[in-house]
């Protein structure tokens, strides 16, 4: 599949704002979504809206096998060694406060620590500040060095035998630079600490395989991998899930309720308290089918080409401060934050924005980042399969274009 | 001293001049580089409005019943249309303020930077100025 018949497929790349082609380099925010998906969305809505699990009547044996072959389809995407491991949220923040609370409660004692890394995003670090105020544990980081990459002497040297888990995005939202997951678990594991992947990113750009890298856990939103909005995955292994306690009680996830004892439902239907996003889950299946049909050499040749052209333009310009910086262009994606001399990361995206260009500016929900580097906020540019190398260079002209009347 | 109604007019007259949004945005600039200077020293947190994206200072003082805004920001284009305001609103009494809609700002086309849903430094100003004109009234 080559980019163009990609492109094809996504109705909001024929849109123009302010009278100009639109540009989307927001990616990392929220993809953009593909016919096949809002046709599934349409379809659920319109002709397989019942709910699921309980009734026994058409519609909703249709609507509850939507649902459930989604897990399938997401435990092949990810490689999960079973269907139970699972289990649907409304998106990475969810999944992450789901087992903040229930990992907490299952696995966490006083004194605990858990290892966060610096360049995590926020839905990364509060839900662990409040279960570790809960637990009366503390968090400990991992610092990046300059140029943005995982500092591991610091991880080993942190690890202790009160760490009980790791807690790592796999592409970070703001370097995008992919973290040596693999390793960091075998350092962890080796030290008996279990590893969260933070899949938020990582999900569209890499091929996730959890019993490959070995992770415990591993976290994605639908909406940034073309599936709607408010789906989400959290990926546990079995024998962990089945010691953690429930995040949120109600229907669907009990076995049996007596107002003495009450037992829960084995997994999956534990962790999934209430009625689903069963209109939206669905969308799942077509967005995976066309992220692996991404992973066509075309379009991977694309994205390496954005990704070198990128490096060199904003890397080399004395005037552009970009963070992230790979040893090898394999280590990072085409996600680059940086910050122009002179110029505030408001003003820059304001005007690549009323050039048609779509970017991100700010602290991207990673404060403790934008404070390692000293800086208020940066301009992100994250590019998706979609884009082409004919977007990249538009976009250096936009930029230029904005430079020159800020600096 | 021009009447509240005149400056805004002006505002709006000059706006009308740029088609092109860059040509605003040209203009918001020089404007920004022309406002006052605030102290450095006086940029205290106390002073401070904190949006996600660019960050607003805000001082006012209350003279001979009309009201003196000073302000400033560290991106330009939220400081040109700093500018726009002062011009506007400071040396206007607090209920002339106060009664005020502030809705020139969709006349010159740039309600998107100041759309309340936006965690923007310039919609708490905007507030913080209506705030103390209420409270002077």
């Amino acid at each position: 599949m080559t980019t163009q018949e990609i492109r094809s497929q996504f109705p909001s790349l024929t849109q123009t704002v302010y009278g100009r082609p639109l540009i989307y380099l927001d990616n990392a925010a929220t993809s953009l979504r593909p016919q096949c998906v809002i046709d599934k969305w349409v379809e659920m809505a319109s002709r397989k809206n019942a709910n699921i699990h309980r009734a026994v009547h058409a519609l909703a044996v249709e609507a509850t096998e939507e649902y459930e072959s989604t897990r399938d389809a997401v435990r092949a995407f990810l490689n999960a060694a079973s269907r139970e491991e699972i289990i649907f949220t409304s998106g990475t923040t969810a999944s992450i406060n789901l087992l903040a609370y229930s990992f907490g409660e299952a696995f966490i004692q006083p004194g605990d620590e858990i290892l966060i890394a610096e360049s995590e995003h926020h839905s990364d670090i509060v839900p662990w500040q409040l279960m570790c105020e809960r637990k009366g544990a503390r968090i400990r980081t991992i610092p990046v060095d300059e140029t943005g990459k995982l500092d591991l002497q610091r991880l080993r040297e942190n690890l202790t035998e009160k760490t009980k888990l790791t807690c790592l995005a796999e592409i970070s939202n703001v370097l995008g630079l992919k973290n040596p997951v693999k390793e960091v678990v075998n350092i962890c594991h080796s030290a008996g600490c279990m590893v969260l992947a933070d899949g938020a990113q990582g999900v569209v750009h890499s091929a996730p395989d959890v019993q490959e890298t070995g992770v415990d856990f591993y976290a994605f939103s639908g909406h940034k991998i073309y599936a709607a909005t408010g789906t989400g995955v959290l990926y546990g292994r079995r024998e962990l899930l089945d010691r953690m306690p429930p995040y949120m009680g109600g229907g669907e996830m009990i076995g049996t309720v007596r107002f003495e004892k009450t037992t829960y439902a084995p997994l999956p239907g534990k962790f999934e308290a209430g009625t689903q996003n069963l209109s939206s889950v669905p969308t799942l299946k077509p967005a995976l089918d066309l992220a692996r049909a991404m992973r066509s050499p075309e379009i991977e040749a694309e994205q390496r080409a954005i990704l070198a052209y990128l490096l060199q333009e904003l890397g080399a310009d004395p005037r552009i401060r970009l963070f992230g910086v790979p040893r090898h262009p394999e280590e990072k994606v085409p996600l680059f934050s940086f910050t122009v001399q002179g110029a505030h990361h408001e003003d820059l995206a304001l005007i690549l924005d009323k050039q048609g260009v779509a970017v991100r500016s700010g602290q991207m929900c990673a404060e403790p980042l934008m404070d390692r580097f000293g800086v208020t906020g940066m301009v992100r540019a994250s590019f998706a399969p979609y884009n082409t190398l004919d977007e990249a260079r538009k976009f250096i002209v936009a930029l230029h274009r904005a430079m020159d009347m800020l600096v | 001293m021009k009447t509240l109604q005149e400056a805004k007019a002006e505002v709006i007259e000059d706006f009308s001049m740029y088609d092109e949004w860059l040509d605003k945005y040209e203009y918001l600039i020089d404007l920004g580089k022309k406002l006052e200077t605030y102290p450095e020293g006086e940029k205290v947190d106390e002073k401070l409005i904190k949006g996600c994206q660019s960050r607003v200072w805000l001082d006012y003082e209350l003279r001979d019943g009309r009201l003196w805004f000073r302000a400033d920001s560290d991106a330009i284009i939220t400081k040109g249309i700093i500018s726009l305001l002062i011009s506007v609103y400071s040396g206007r009494t607090p209920a002339e303020i106060a009664a005020d809609d502030f809705s020139f700002i969709d006349e010159i086309g740039l309600k998107e930077n100041l759309s309340p849903t936006r965690s923007n430094g310039l919609v708490s100003m905007i507030a913080t100025i209506r705030a103390v004109a209420a409270e002077n009234c």
